[in-house]
């Protein structure tokens, strides 16, 4: 029983923190992307709620939190009220493994990079329930682009991944970290220059993210896969929308930048991983306000045709190289 | 060979365009803003010149109450939205010895000149609610008696706050002129009142 509840509190614990940090990081995340897109376009992004609109978000979620949560006629609605559920809810055990530092992980587990991978997958799930309970075309075509799109994208991450794990024989997120430890070039972004351009592709097309949100197009699909959904019904796919992000960035300084290691020994802590994460999320939001979205064929063509074949090789030449 | 150069070689030469537009939205990024923050700021008369804001009459030169408009209806007639009303003035009603003498004149067999309508428009009514800014009526003015005023922050809670008189306009914009205000000087102060 005791050994139960050693292994039960930290665990509680942790999760705790990962929704508190999942809730932070979704309202300074909100407010930083209007920000960006404002400074962008040459105007000052939500401006009149607080100094400087600092508010925005905190009163965007109590509008969303405050309005009527509709089931449209004839919908599925369990799946329909799941779909969000299951959206959000695996977003919080993603953010278990990452290491944020030395004792700043939630769950030491010798296959944290699996479990991101395989719980990542269930936002193309939600998705997919998402659209096709809401009895609506436009939903329904949302969910469709949703799966060839994930699933697509997931292919070349993967390949992507596996790369860094035959060179490091590990999937443990830690043990990944610490090989990176040292001078800066010990990092796999030098290693592995094409993963890391590949996985930063494929990231864009796995957390739906412009310019790969053909999943929700508000020119060809009204909205996309939440085109009925209202209130916190929408707010929780969009919540989860940013804890994915937060967690790809996450991933993406873990294996390829360094963790929580800073470019030269003495000076790692969790305050690199961070930085790593959020330079990662701000580059991908100025690359949504700077790129448009893709045509489906085009996004379908960008996977198939390059990202697939070059990780591929990628993946071979790296089993090359370590067996020699 | 050719085919390979069109297929591959040239996809990756165009990644270039990516970075050519995160560099172009980046510098942008690090300009600063141009929107004004409009009820805390306002734009000075300068920047307000070339706006193209609701119709208005202008004055004659040498008196600035009184529009150029000779009444000739053209703008009315070539309105696509039917926006403008102008009532031309009738002629000044004679007084009772004038038109004793008038008659006795007409007896005598002479020709009478009658009384003439004054050119100006009685009422010149605009409404902004239905005027697209097509500029149609100013370019059919014969007496270029119109044009697009530079009132950027004139807003109306009404349908009915929306029909303007042109001519009350005109006469208020005269006696302005004779006591120049400086417009964001204005606005300027009213914002302090309300703060």
């Amino acid at each position: 029983m005791n050994a139960f509840l050693q292994h039960l509190i930290p665990l509680v614990i942790a999760v705790i923190a990962a929704m508190i940090w999942l809730g932070l990081n979704a309202l300074v995340w909100v407010y930083c992307e209007r920000k960006f897109a404002g400074h962008i376009q040459r105007r000052p992004g939500p401006f009149e709620v607080g100094p400087h609109g600092i508010l925005q978000p905190l009163i965007d979620g109590l509008k969303l939190m405050g309005k009527q949560l509709l089931t449209p006629d004839n919908a599925d609605a369990v799946l329909y009220w799941l779909a969000p559920l299951l959206s959000m809810i695996p977003v919080m055990l993603l953010y278990m493994p990452i290491p944020y530092g030395p004792i700043l992980t939630g769950m030491e587990v010798n296959l944290g990079l699996l479990l991101i991978l395989a719980f990542s997958s269930f936002s193309a799930l939600a998705v997919i329930l998402a659209g096709w309970s809401s009895n609506n075309k436009w939903g329904l075509l949302g969910a469709a682009r949703a799966v060839s799109q994930t699933v697509a994208y997931e292919i070349p991450l993967l390949l992507t991944v596996l790369a860094i794990s035959f060179m490091t024989g590990t999937l443990n997120l830690t043990e990944i970290t610490n090989l990176q430890a040292g001078y800066i070039w010990n990092w796999y972004i030098f290693k592995q220059p094409l993963a890391f351009l590949i996985f930063l592709v494929a990231m864009f097309g796995e957390t739906n993210r412009a310019p790969f949100d053909l999943a929700e197009a508000e020119s060809e699909l009204t909205a996309g896969f939440h085109t009925e959904y209202s209130a916190m019904g929408f707010g929780l796919f969009f919540l989860a929308e940013y804890g994915y992000m937060v967690v790809m960035c996450s991933v993406c300084s873990v294996l390829f930048l360094g963790g929580y290691h800073g470019p030269f020994p003495g000076v790692d802590g969790w305050w690199w991983m961070i930085l790593k994460t959020f330079a990662l999320l701000s580059f991908m939001i100025w690359a949504r306000w700077t790129f448009p979205r893709v045509r489906f064929d085009q996004l379908l063509n960008i996977n198939w045709k390059w990202l697939l074949p070059l990780a591929t090789f990628n993946l071979l030449a790296t089993a090359l190289i370590m067996k020699l | 060979m050719g085919k390979f150069k069109e297929n591959v070689i040239q996809p990756i030469l165009d990644c270039w365009s990516l970075i050519v537009g995160l560099k172009i939205t980046g510098k942008y990024f690090c300009k600063p803003l141009i929107t004004v923050h409009y009820p805390r700021e306002v734009l000075d008369d300068e920047n307000l010149r070339t706006y193209g804001g609701h119709v208005e009459l202008i004055g004659k030169s040498k008196d600035p109450a009184m529009p150029k408009c000779i009444s000739c209806m053209m703008c009315v007639t070539n309105c696509p939205s039917k926006c403008l009303t102008v009532v031309k003035s009738k002629p000044p009603k004679p007084t009772a010895a004038e038109e004793a003498a008038m008659k006795a004149a007409e007896e005598a067999g002479e020709k009478v000149a009658k009384p003439k309508a004054p050119k100006n428009p009685a009422k010149f009514i605009y409404d902004y609610s239905l005027c697209s800014l097509c500029g149609t009526c100013i370019e059919n003015c014969p007496a270029k008696s119109l044009r697009f005023s530079n009132d950027i922050y004139w807003v109306a809670t009404s349908r009915k706050e929306m029909k303007l008189d042109l001519l009350a306009r005109l006469k208020a914009q005269a006696t302005e002129l004779s006591a120049p205000v400086h417009k964001t000087e204005a606005v300027a102060a009213a914002a302090e009142k309300e703060a």
